[in-house]
Formats: structure tokens, sequence, C-alpha cells
């Protein structure tokens, strides 16, 4: 501590210091602070582990317990319910970024990148870089812990990247919803409290898990609207064959629809925070 | 004189509240201004402003000659900012942390890591460099958040309470390196509930109560603002207290305050003091302490809001900025 190292303040030249930051730098502020999100699974591998245990356990519970008691086998009911499960999956982990955003908030992080140089997009879209990698691997684990308990793709690598790129598109647009959802709640267990109360009924009012027409006719006028059920059916055809534009296009209307009514909304609590 | 940080009327509110109420402030280059006043007196929200975190409703205010709304990205490039809590990614290793802010103010990865051993060996923090900063004391958080604020060199550094919920030892140590940053030139701004730490390092101090600046000046100007010296008699006998009490009254005009087996009172005139003694004496009271010293800033801090600077509780609730603090 006593050690003081002569480093006085260079005298910056402060006329040709620039007043905005490039777009090029502007992207590299958004790969160093995604870089500082998934830094930690290379020290931690376990983290990658945190990521993938609900996955996991999902698929196993699910193709398992109800899978006789739903679809009469088990390997039927994966076929049916995994691309349910990848949906439901995708939408339970939009809120990581809610949740690192109000971490961040809380730990006053947030403040210290806000009072450096950098983008203004950079903290928020560093974020969601690292968040969307994430989406990728746990669809990547989904399909191949699928496979390995039966499930079987159709419709080949297309399909697979079709279904990858449209989860993807919509999970963009629900990180607006993460992003207004990480700026208001007080802490980050709020937030997952929220998550859970939220996601849970919305993802099980769909035909995710169970077919439509085995629910009660008020609870199915409401599933047919859910874009959860949406997203599911155009998972499933690009994954299993069925029909799928119809579904992708109505998935991404409600994908736009999110974005057009939240996106605006996060700004503003944004830059209410200023 | 040129100034690293001026401040004119700023005001913020918050729904009724005014946690600024028409601040103005001036830090001359290279000094250190101490911003004290108790919890909820508006330091926090003027070191946000300034550190463009946060917008005034009114008034303005420059940082490096750099108006602080105007051109905040170059106020952004001429700051660090050591808030209240340690701002330290807890998952990331200290090195990791400093080496992220290096990259993020655009230096080569070669050139972030070398700055990065360099404080770390400068904060003591060079064996714990390889940890998650989880793991770390809170002093060393404490460390490795100022040492994150020094990655670019700044020319003004914003202290918000750099020492609150700091063990005695860690905050000596920290008083230390604030030193050796004055020495290299730089302008601090700091703000802190505690009065010794303004006397040990400011240079000037502004007393902030309820959004206002409600006094100003050297430590010692401040001091005297009271125009009182304080006199303090502690007779050997304890019994003598209410004589030694009635000789004061009499001569100074006013009863003074008995705690403590003491006897303390505000005078105005040191020349009162000899014919207090020659009374004592005449009754036969022996003094075995008498003195007469300045007021203390935190009597100069009652004199001038007529209320104690309140110690800080222990944990402080980390407040979300919505909240005027």
């Amino acid at each position: 501590m006593t050690v003081i190292t002569q480093t006085a303040p260079e005298t910056t030249p402060v006329a040709v210091m620039p007043g905005r930051v490039s777009p090029l730098a502007s992207l590299r502020h958004t790969m160093t602070l995604a870089w500082r999100s998934l830094v930690q699974i290379k020290h931690n591998p376990l983290e990658l582990l945190d990521l993938s245990v609900q996955p996991i356990m999902f698929l196993l519970l699910f193709t398992y317990v109800f899978g006789g008691a739903i679809a009469g086998s088990t390997t039927e009911y994966l076929q049916f319910s995994l691309p349910g499960l990848v949906v439901q999956n995708m939408l339970f982990a939009t809120l990581t970024t809610a949740i690192g955003l109000s971490t961040d908030i809380t730990k006053g992080v947030f403040d210290r990148l806000r009072s450096l140089p950098i983008a203004r997009s950079a903290p928020l879209a560093g974020r969601i870089v690292a968040d969307t990698l994430k989406q990728v691997w746990a669809f990547a684990l989904f399909l191949g812990l699928g496979i390995v308990l039966g499930f079987r793709v159709h419709q080949g690598v297309f399909g697979v990247v079709g279904a990858l790129a449209l989860l993807l598109g919509f999970a963009l647009a629900m990180s607006w919803l993460s992003v207004l959802i990480g700026l208001l709640a007080a802490d980050p267990e709020k937030v997952q409290i929220m998550a859970f109360s939220v996601m849970m009924p919305l993802t099980f009012t769909s035909n995710a898990f169970v077919p439509t027409d085995t629910l009660p006719e008020w609870l199915q006028r409401w599933v047919e609207v859910n874009p959860v059920t949406h997203l599911a059916d155009a998972v499933r055809g690009l994954l299993t064959g069925g029909p799928v534009a119809t579904h992708a296009t109505i998935s991404l209307l409600w994908a736009v629809g999110i974005a057009v009514v939240f996106a605006p909304l996060s700004l503003r609590a944004l830059r209410r925070r200023t | 004189m040129t100034y690293a940080i001026e401040a004119e009327g700023l005001v913020k509110r918050y729904g009724e509240t005014r946690a600024l109420d028409g601040v103005d402030l001036v830090v001359p280059e290279g000094k250190l201004l101490g911003v004290l006043g108790p919890n909820g007196a508006g330091k926090t929200t003027a070191v946000r402003i300034l550190a463009t975190l946060l917008r005034a409703d009114a008034g303005h205010a420059t940082v490096a000659g750099f108006d602080v709304r105007r051109d905040a990205h170059r106020v952004r490039s001429l700051i660090g900012l050591t808030g209240q809590y340690a701002a330290v990614d807890e998952t990331l290793t200290g090195v990791e942390n400093l080496v992220m802010i290096g990259r993020l103010l655009d230096m080569p990865r070669a050139e972030a890591k070398a700055r990065a051993a360099e404080l770390l060996a400068r904060f003591d923090l060079s064996d714990a460099g390889g940890r998650a900063a989880k793991t770390y004391s809170g002093g060393m958080r404490r460390r490795l958040d100022l040492a994150a604020s020094l990655v670019g060199r700044p020319h003004v550094l914003f202290l918000d309470e750099p020492t609150t919920g700091l063990d005695p030892r860690s905050r000596t140590e920290l008083w230390g390196v604030v030193r050796g940053l004055m020495a290299e030139g730089v302008t601090v701004l700091l703000t802190t509930q505690y009065l010794q730490e303004a006397d040990e390092l400011a240079d000037d101090i502004v007393v902030f109560d309820h959004g206002r600046v409600i006094a100003s000046g050297t430590s010692d100007e401040l001091k005297a603002t009271t125009g009182a010296q304080v006199l303090q008699v502690r007779p050997t006998e304890p019994g003598h207290l209410g004589m030694v009490a009635d000789v004061i009254a009499d001569v100074v005009g006013e009863r003074p305050v008995v705690a403590g087996g003491e006897a303390t009172v505000n005078v105005n005139n040191p020349a009162l003091v000899p014919s207090i003694v020659r009374r004592l004496d005449d009754l036969g009271v022996v003094a075995s302490e008498l003195s007469l010293r300045k007021s203390s800033l935190d009597e100069v801090f009652l004199a001038l809001t007529g209320h104690r600077a309140e110690e800080p509780s222990a944990e402080e609730p980390n407040v979300k900025q919505e909240v005027p603090a």
C-alpha cells in the first residue's frame, strides 16, 4: 500500500479527444462486456452446468414421468414435448439478462460502466450477446440429450438452423422485456420471483407439453393465441415435420409486438435513471 | 485559478424532495475537496451529477472544463469514480476486473494486462489477483474498486464515501493511497460522513445538509466560523463539579454542559479564562484538567446544522438510484 509508483496523469491531448464513440469502438466495447459475462465459465466450468441443470432435469422428468401418461410411450412423448421444452427453456433463459442487469445495478457495476467513456449501448448489448450464446448452448444441449434419449430430427440441418433462428429471434425480442424487468426490479431475487410467476403459467397454458384438445374449452381459446403455442408448433414443424409457415409467422408477429412495446419502455426506464 | 470541477446552482428533485437545492462548489486543480454531510444530505446525488450519471434539473457543472451534460463523453474519459459500495464484478478475478476496464478504455490487451498488474501491486493485491473478487475481504474489494477507477489515469477522481464500512486500519491505508494520488496531482472530490476524514485529507471542505451547502472553507476556517473555543474544566473532586458549573455560568454567562465529570462550554472571549481560574482558586477548587481548544469539526457541524453528523449505520442499505441518497 505504501509503494506509490510515480504515474502522474498524462496530459491527454484534450483537443483531439473524441467527443463520441465510433461504431467500431462500440462493437469492441460490446464484445469486451460479452467476454466479461462468459469468462466465468472458463474458470468455473460448473457455471456451464448451472446453465444446463434445468434443461436436463426437465427433459428427463417430462419424458419419464409424464411420457407414459400423456402419450402412452416415452419416446413418442419426447417427440412432442422436446420442442415445447426448448421453447420454455428459451423463455426462462431470457431472464438471465434481467438477473445480470439487476445484479450489476445493485452492486454498482452498472454505474461504473456508465461512468466510462464507452458506447451507451455496450453494457446492454454485451450482456445480450453473451446471453444469446448461452441460448445456443442450451438449444444444442436439449437437442443432443434429446437425440440420446430417442428424439429424431426429420427435417435435417436446415430445420435445426431454422428452429434455432426462430428461437433466437423471439429471445431477442423478449430481451427488451427482460431489460425492463432488470431495470425496475429492486434486486435479483425479485427478478427470480417475477420470472417464476410469469413464465410458469405462460409456458404451461400452451400446447408445449399437452395437445390443445385435452384442455377445457375456455383455456383452449387462450392457448390458441399464446405465442408459446405457436413457437412450440413452429419448432415442432421445423424439427420433426408439420406445418411451419403460419405458426412461425404468428410467432414472429408476437416477437415484433413485444419488441415494439417493450423496447421504448426499456429505453425510457434507462434514461430515467439519468 | 483554473478549476477542475465547477458547479453552479445544481438542483435535483425526486418528487417533492429536493435532493439538491442549489449547490455551488469549485475544486481547484490538484486539490482535494471534502464534501461533508450526514446521510441523505445530497452528497451522492452531487457526485452522480458531476460524474455524468445523473442529470441535474437545473444549474450546470463542468469537469476539467467540459460541460457534464453536453460533453459527457469527454468528461468520462477524464474521470474516475469509486462509489459507496465496491463496484466490482464479483465473479471475475481481480486481474480480469481491471483488464476489462482497460479494454473498455481502448487499451491494447498487453497494455491492459500490464496496467492491471501495476495497479494490483500498488494496492497490495498482486497475490489475490488471480482469485474471484467474491473471495476478497471488504477492504480488498474497496482497494480493487479504487484500482478500477484509476486504470484510465483520471485527472479528476470522485470518491463517494470510500471508507464507509471499513475498519480503522483499512481506512488509514486508504487515506495513504488518496494522499499518494494527490501528490501526483490528481484532483479529488471526496464525500464522507466522517469529520476526521475530511479533516485529515481535505484542502477545502463544504458542508452539505438537506441538499444545500451550509458552510465552506478550510478545516481551520470552519472551526473558526462558530467563533467559539471550547473550555473544559475537570475538578479533582467530582463533588466540586456543581461549583465549577456555577462559576463558569457566572463568568461566561452561559451554563456549561456537565457530563463525564467535566464542565464544557463555548467561550468567545479567551480573556475570561483567567478570571474563572481565579474564582475557582478562591473557592479552593482544584482542576485536574483545564483546557481551552478550538472547536472540533464535530462541534462545528452541530453548531451549523443543529444536529450531530450521524455515524453511518453498520449496514447501509444499497439504495437504488431512484432514492435520493
